[in-house]
């Protein structure tokens, strides 16, 4: 008999070692998330995948599923607070929609829209956040990042280790792994797997910009959950 | 420089995992970590700069950019600010013409304000180049402010500036026994390591740093892992703010410490043990390593010990100023050389910990009272205590009261004998298990010291009715913001939220509908963080919110909202520029005129 898991009253079949967001996926139902991605160790820090496992909450990306577990997900309670957890990520950084160039193919914005999020609700901290724009090809602005570290452990899977987040506490930061300090000197090309695999707009592709006219993106037409499932299959290379 | 760190990395046989003991004694010789170093060991220890960077950028103790020659830290822990440390830090600075926060322009100084210090029993404390300074006064810093002047070395200061009492007011059970070093592992070998386990369970006995899970059961699962490589911690990294017992066993019963740990060693098989020894207890660093040699030449340690073909050996790492590593998975993340960022779990440390080997970590009161355990046996402990929490616990008592120390007592003593024997009076209300703990109210003083009631870890805070509430809630809710991890958004971005709201509120900025907001913030930082920080770090505001909800009340502007923004301050820029200051230039808040 095969074993199964309940998410918010389905049942669900799993694999042993799949984590509570790999079994979801695999059965078409979304969990909400930002620091997961299908082809990396999951990393659990966003929270956005926050599920109530049992009575307890458990982040959904890093939790094994195990046979018989009860599992609450897209519950008012649940997404009233992921909707407070993504307002914290955009007061924290300096999120100006309206002129980045990612807007429409970025998941923190389309995250927004999912969960319905009008306002900022908590005030902003306004901090001065560094921009390198010293690479020929890709542009770092750290007013949009999110420390999720797609970027750093997508670059350790390319050898280059090129990206770190540094500092402690509210003082984080992303930083790069040259003598000088500048994206310019570190060994980042192009076509690395980490210039792209940003949800954000704070690794952006020089030059490319507007190619995909506003209207035509992402999540004009499609909602992340949709999005999410037809893409992110997988399971992180076990 | 170059061949400092040559002979510095050699000394590390060039292991990563050493990265941030080797940090350390950089910092130390030259106040910070100069770029040439960082350069040069990423080559050495075959590891990215920004690994070395992320380390020292983590911990509050390392720095990239100078810091004097004599850097000072000044502990801000709620009871050092209790024994008027802000003016006395202000002393110091105007002393040295240093300001907080700054180095001085020659580079002598440099002053700035550090987590609690865990010398609450003796404070207002600091720390010199990491060395404990304790009982400042003016006289003291006059004194110290000379001997910065004169750039007398630490070693020609007198070492009544650095004196460390242990102030042990109430022995019990524990503090009172003596052991003669060995006797708790010749015990165990004589019943048998199975016995001595089944032994330990009998007695009850649960972990002493906060959580409580039971000490044999921890063992017995690791022991029962299929690796046989397998690690032993003691965690003595007693960051909670108003603990300090660690410090005290440390310095007076280490033997016994080092002896439980022994026993765990040979009951789960560890070849290795550390000590997590917190950098603020740097002046313990050089007696422990010699009670450590002791033991070895004693045949207590080392290869086969007592004869019994036991092989173990303990190390002592040093952490560097930051109260997360003291969870302890934050902990083994710190022991390989790196920032201490929680892991997730599953996998426990008993099954995944120290370099992914089993690994068990306890406190530093748990590995004392395994090994009197061992000697004494599993009645003589249960038989004290209640059903849930037997035995005693040893408390670190400070705040107001007459005779601050170390107390121990059985489980289920009320509140009100701990405030009758450390002589507090009129008092107001009690931290119990410091700033991630309770404050019970003056109502509640016949609440029990247990698991199941009361736990603490051994911070107990005594406030008396001259003191102001928001004065505490405002200093632990910094200290949280200040020691988040920043791994995850709740309790990174949610403690400096929560910072800011309860700043607005302490500044007399608070509207009504700002407590409903707070009390939401703190849910939500609550049930959503990663690690038990941020689960906890609400706590100083939900605990008080509850009890005195009208103080919360007196404290908010009769509007319903009061702007998060101040409109008058931000055009101050404006008003210096135009150089006016007439009514005109100045705007009302809204609802100001109500
Ligand atoms: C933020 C945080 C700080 C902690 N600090 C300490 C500490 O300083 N000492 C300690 O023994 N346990 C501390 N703990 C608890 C440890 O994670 C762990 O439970 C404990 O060391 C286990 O030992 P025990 O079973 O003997 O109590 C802390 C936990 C958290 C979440
Ligand atoms: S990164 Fe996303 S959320 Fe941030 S400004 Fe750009 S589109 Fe908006
Ligand atoms: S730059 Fe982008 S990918 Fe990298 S940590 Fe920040 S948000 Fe994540
Ligand atoms: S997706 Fe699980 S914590 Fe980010
Ligand atoms: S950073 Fe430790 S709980 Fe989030």
């Amino acid at each position: 008999m095969s074993k199964t898991i309940t998410i918010d009253g389905d049942s669900i079949p799993f694999e042993d070692g799949q984590t509570i967001m790999e079994a979801a996926a695999a059965a078409g139902i979304y969990i909400p998330h930002l620091c997961h991605h299908p082809e990396f160790a999951p990393h659990g820090s966003c929270k956005l995948c926050t599920v109530i496992v049992n009575g307890r909450a458990c982040s959904a990306c890093t939790f094994p599923a195990m046979d018989g577990q009860e599992i609450l997900n897209n519950s008012k309670e649940l997404n009233d607070d992921r909707r407070r957890i993504t307002q914290m990520l955009f007061v924290e950084g300096n999120h100006l929609c309206p002129g980045c160039e990612k807007s429409g193919n970025c998941q923190l914005q389309a995250i927004g829209y999912y969960l319905n999020m009008l306002d900022n609700h908590f005030l902003h901290f306004f901090a001065p956040r560094e921009l390198d724009a010293s690479h020929p090809d890709v542009l770092v602005d750290q007013n949009r990042c999110i420390f999720c570290t797609l970027c750093v452990r997508a670059s350790h899977k390319d050898g280059k280790d090129v990206f770190a987040i540094s500092g402690r506490g509210i003082n984080k930061r992303l930083i790069f792994n040259a003598d000088s300090g500048l994206l310019k000197d570190t060994d980042l090309d192009v076509s690395d797997q980490a210039a792209h695999i940003c949800p954000t707009g704070a690794i952006l592709i020089k030059r490319t910009g507007f190619t995909q006219p506003i209207g035509e993106r992402l999540f004009d037409h499609k909602d992340i959950s949709e999005t999410s499932l037809e893409q992110e299959q997988g399971d992180h290379d076990r | 420089m170059k061949q400092f760190i040559q002979d510095l990395a050699e000394k590390n046989n060039h292991q990563a995992k050493q990265l941030l003991q080797i940090l350390r004694e950089i910092q130390s010789c030259y106040h910070y970590i100069p770029e040439q170093a960082i350069e040069q060991l990423s080559g050495l220890l075959a590891i990215p700069r920004t690994r070395i960077i992320s380390v020292v950028e983590f911990y509050s103790f390392l720095h990239l950019t100078p810091k004097g020659q004599y850097e000072l830290l000044i502990s801000d822990c709620i009871t050092d600010n209790m024994h008027d440390k802000k003016n006395l830090t202000d002393y110091l600075a105007a002393r040295l013409n240093v300001a907080v926060g700054a180095v001085r322009e020659d580079g002598l100084v440099s002053l700035d304000n550090t987590s609690c210090t865990g010398m609450c029993d003796q404070g207002p404390a600091g720390l010199v180049n990491g060395y404990a300074l304790t009982r400042l006064d003016r006289a003291r810093i006059d004194l110290i402010a000379d001997l910065i002047e004169r750039r007398e070395p630490l070693a020609a200061w007198p070492a009544d500036l650095f004196q460390v009492e242990d102030n042990i007011v109430r022995p019990g059970l524990l503090l009172k026994q003596s052991m003669v070093p060995g006797e708790a592992l010749r015990s165990a070998f004589k019943r048998g390591l199975k016995a001595t386990l089944t032994e330990i369970e009998r007695s009850g006995l649960r972990g002493r740093g906060g959580a409580g899970f039971k000490t044999a059961m921890k063992w017995g699962f690791c022991a029962d892992e299929a690796q046989n490589e397998r690690y032993v911690v003691c965690n003595a990294d007693e960051g909670e703010p108003g603990t300090f017992k660690d410090r005290v066993l440390l310095n007076s019963f280490a033997h016994q410490v080092f002896e439980g740990m022994t026993l765990c060693a040979a009951i789960i098989g560890a070849k290795r043990g550390f000590l997590y020894l917190r950098g603020e207890y740097l002046h313990l660093y050089e007696q422990l390593q010699g009670i450590l040699d002791q033991r070895r030449q004693a045949g207590l340690l080392g290869v086969n010990i007592l004869r019994e073909g036991l092989d173990f050996d303990i190390d002592i790492y040093l952490g560097a100023g930051a109260y997360i590593c003291g969870e302890e998975s934050a902990l083994i993340e710190s022991l390989e050389g790196k920032a201490g960022i929680p892991r997730n779990r599953p996998p426990y440390p008993v099954t995944q910990g120290y370099l992914g080997k089993p690994t068990v970590v306890n406190n530093v009161e748990t590995f004392l009272a395994a090994s009197a355990i061992a000697v004494n046996g599993a009645d003589w402990f249960a038989k004290v205590g209640t059903e849930k929490s037997s035995g005693t616990k040893i408390l670190s008592i400070s705040g107001d009261c007459a005779r601050p120390g170390i107390y121990e007592y059985a489980f289920g003593t009320t509140v009100q004998t701990l405030l009758n024997d450390c002589g507090a009076t009129d008092v107001l209300g009690v931290q119990m298990g410091g700033p991630s703990g309770t404050f019970i109210s003056s109502q509640e003083f016949d609440r029990k010291l247990a698991f199941e009631d009361l736990a603490t870890g051994g911070s107990v805070i005594v406030f008396n009715e001259n003191r102001n509430i928001f004065d505490i809630v405002h200093n632990f809710t910094h200290f949280f913001a200040h020691e988040s991890c920043g791994f995850c958004t709740p309790c990174r971005v949610g403690t400096s939220l929560l910072r800011k709201q309860v700043d607005k509120i302490y500044e007399g900025h608070g509207s009504a509908g700002d407590v409903a907001a707070l009390e939401e913030l703190c849910q939500l930082i609550k049930n959503y963080s990663h690690c038990g920080l941020g689960q906890t770090a609400a706590n100083p505001v939900l605990t008080t919110l509850e009890r005195y909800p009208e103080l919360y009340q007196g404290k908010l502007k009769k509007i319903s909202y009061e702007p998060g923004f101040d409109l008058d301050g931000a055009l101050d820029i404006a008003r210096r520029l135009a150089q006016r200051d007439d009514a005109g230039a100045h705007l009302s808040q809204v609802g100001d005129h109500e």
